[in-house]
């Protein structure tokens, strides 16, 4: 780009000097960490993990579990099952520590790769394949486990979240921090460059909306790295909006609980949103339809993959807790069975007919649709008997 | 009773929804202090709230991906986006989000939002203030899309809409805030909300109109009967779904209909409706659905909207034109 436009100064076109890569060790973020990479327990000024190891121990199942879950859908994905897959891998950690740290009445509001959060609240991860599966569109009942239907639009759900917290609030649901009601968004890097994120922090900020914005910064927005979405850390643009902002080591799962439970506490009693940016990394595709090897370097993931999330907690376990082989050999063959009737499920689940869609568009059926429907059924009618 | 204008009607209907129903929660910029720049929210804050009347920041996706919020929460929001032309920073949370909720969570979730938008063009305004962009909400499965005509149904439909649990995009004609006419509060609605309303019987062919286009054909009908042509006028109200039964009905007598919406010409109502009407009608038909409408240009600066926009001598040329045949 050295051609200059006349009257205009070459230098108004100048590239601005933008970083190449996101930083890579942990050294260069600053983070609030609780468990290092080797296992070992560290001290945070602010923030503490005051739990005991059976509760670490669950951490550990729980990631445990959804990562195979994870390796099973994209499994059954390759196998042509699932039209597609959003991998959750390296982020259990994030997803685990802040969907532990919800209480029973919190709502969240996912984007379409929380599978763990859907999984500490409950949410059976059969109805999760539906929509890669193409049977539904989601269809589950978010009130049935205080979590929406995934959204794929991108920092949408993050209004949605926004508003619904306005409605505890209009409800008088907050003002005590163990009893009163939070809400939580999920989002990603990329999403923070969208309108209705920033559209969202606004209003949470203006109305002092219980909601917690959990920002996964894995890095990548499928191509683009974060110094596409951002020249400052992420979480510093909440004090432009008004509202803390904290980056926490997403990898660390102690850490990510500890931070949401507090964001999620501040919420509850009264005090208005948090951004809590869980610096992690996307170490898989960013669905099974892309190919990260097309625009980033493998060294990146095999440097992150010193972070595992899973095997710090295993380590300090082992090294620290006096944790058995026996428990991790009895989460591996649980592992091995929840993704052994996962697969059962996926491939019975029932091919829907379009005819029953006809009667979702709405509540009260209009006359046009009714009509439609009755076409549609007697035209496919036809065809009965031909094999189709 | 008493003589209201079409603007007090919503606001009397909103009045009346927010003391029957506790969830309902008014939101949009400077529709309560202000009382909304034509002042059809006025007094409501005052007399409801700061948390039921809402002043919102100038984000118009943030007015309807909030409003998904609080209808998720068990509210029924009534947005107001200021304009017609600045409704589109929030199409994408209209389109995607509140048109699909019940049909993606095969309905378990309901959406009882109404998105009151000013529309229409006759007011002198600048531009991105005169449009109509009803079609393209009406193409959308999903959304009811309505329009009032008169200050009765202004009362009415507007309390319809709310208590409606499908989306309902609700098209005030801006240009008829201020027509009056005699309002009984006792008097319960004459129609459903999807029903279409025939405003004068006639005999030799059927005009169709909704919203700022009832008004000009009436006056093209009274204006018709010197020619000796006994015009029937239908305010169809309701624009997704059409009240096709009505239209049918009333064609199946005319055997000529006219179309008359300020929206451009082309994929408008109007194509809708000659479709549908050419597909149920064709043998009672003495000449082919004639439109009448805006043309297919942005919309002009105000020094030219007169000749843009359907008025009576438009419409009586579109009547010669349907008798023509």
């Amino acid at each position: 780009m050295s051609e200059s436009v006349p009257g205009i100064a070459p230098e108004v076109f100048a590239p601005v000097e933008a970083p190449v890569s996101p930083p890579q060790a942990s050294e260069e973020v600053e983070f609030v960490q609780l468990l290092t990479p080797e296992g070992e327990r560290v001290e945070h000024p602010d923030y503490s993990f005051d739990l005991d190891d059976e509760t670490v121990k669950g951490f550990y199942r729980d990631m445990t579990l959804v990562r195979r879950i994870d390796t099973e859908a994209t499994a059954l994905q390759r196998q042509g099952e699932l039209g597609i897959w959003a991998s959750l891998l390296g982020q259990e950690a994030a997803q685990i520590g802040s969907g532990r740290a919800l209480n029973s009445k919190d709502m969240v509001f996912p984007t379409y790769r929380e599978h763990g959060v859907a999984w500490c609240q409950g949410v059976d991860p059969l109805r999760l394949l539906g929509l890669f599966r193409g049977v539904d569109q989601g269809a589950w009942d978010p009130r049935d486990n205080n979590f929406h239907l995934y959204t794929i639009v991108i920092g949408a759900q993050t209004l949605h979240a926004t508003g619904y917290a306005m409605g505890q609030q209009r409800d008088h649901a907050i003002g005590d921090a163990e009893t009163g009601e939070a809400t939580i968004a999920y989002f990603g890097d990329g999403a923070s460059s969208q309108g209705d994120v920033n559209e969202a922090f606004i209003w949470a900020s203006v109305f002092n909306a219980p909601v917690v914005f959990f920002c996964q910064n894995n890095q990548w927005a499928i191509s683009e790295p974060i110094d596409r979405q951002t020249r400052i850390p992420l979480y510093q643009r909440a004090a432009g909006f008004g509202f803390p902002g904290v980056r926490v080591d997403g990898n660390d799962v102690l850490a990510t609980y500890a931070v949401t439970q507090q964001a999620l506490k501040r919420a509850r009693e009264g005090s208005g949103p948090t951004l809590v940016e869980a610096y992690t990394y996307r170490m898989g595709a960013h669905t099974t339809s892309d190919d990260p090897t097309k625009y980033r370097l493998n060294e990146d993931l095999e440097h992150w993959k010193l972070k595992d999330p899973i095997e710090r907690v295993r380590a300090y376990l082992t090294r620290w807790a006096g944790v058995e082989h026996d428990f991790f050999d009895q989460i591996d063959a649980e592992a091995d069975k929840i993704a052994a009737e996962l697969r059962a499920g996926c491939l019975s689940m029932p091919d829907p007919s379009l005819t029953d869609f006809f009667d979702h568009v709405y509540v009260e059926q209009t006359a046009q649709l009714i009509e439609q429907k009755k076409q549609y059924a007697a035209y496919a009618a036809s065809f009965e008997g031909e094999g189709h | 009773m008493a003589k209201i204008s079409l603007g007090k009607g919503i606001n009397m209907g909103l009045r009346a929804a927010m003391e029957a129903d506790s969830k309902v929660v008014v939101m949009g910029e400077d529709i309560g202090k202000l009382g909304g720049v034509f002042r059809v929210t006025e007094g409501l804050q005052k007399d409801f709230g700061e948390d039921r009347v809402i002043d919102t920041p100038l984000a118009e996706s943030g007015i309807i991906g909030t409003a998904v919020g609080l209808a998720l929460r068990g509210y029924r929001p009534v947005c107001e986006i200021q304009f017609d032309g600045f409704v589109f920073p929030a199409y994408d949370q209209i389109i995607n989000q509140v048109a699909k909720m019940h049909y993606r969570s095969l309905g378990k979730i309901r959406m009882p939002v109404v998105i009151r938008i000013p529309f229409g063009g006759g007011i002198g305004a600048v531009e991105h203030h005169s449009e109509s962009p009803e079609s393209l909400f009406a193409h959308v499965p999903g959304l009811k899309v309505v329009s009032c005509g008169d200050p009765v149904d202004a009362y009415w439909m507007i309390q319809q809409a709310i208590s409606s649990d499908d989306p309902v995009v609700f098209f005030e004609p801006k240009r008829r805030y201020h027509e009056k006419a005699e309002l009984d509060e006792s008097v319960p609605p004459a129609l459903p909300l999807h029903q279409a309303k025939v405003v004068r019987e006639g005999t030799d062919a059927t005009l169709f109109c909704y919203g700022p286009m009832v008004k000009t054909c009436l006056q093209a009908a009274e204006a018709a009967v010197e020619d000796g042509r006994q015009l029937e006028v239908i305010d169809l109200r309701t624009i997704a779904p059409l009240d096709l039964a009505a239209i049918f009905a009333s064609v199946k007598k005319t055997r000529r209909a006219v179309v008359v919406h300020e929206a451009p010409f082309s994929l408008g109502p109007g194509a809708e409706i000659a479709a549908r009407v050419t597909e149920e009608c064709f043998y009672h038909l003495e000449a082919p659905v004639i439109r009448v409408a805006g043309f297919d240009t942005p919309y002009p600066p105000s020094r030219m909207e007169e000749e843009y926009l359907p008025d009576l001598d438009r419409v009586l040329d579109g009547v010669d034109r349907v008798m023509g045949y």
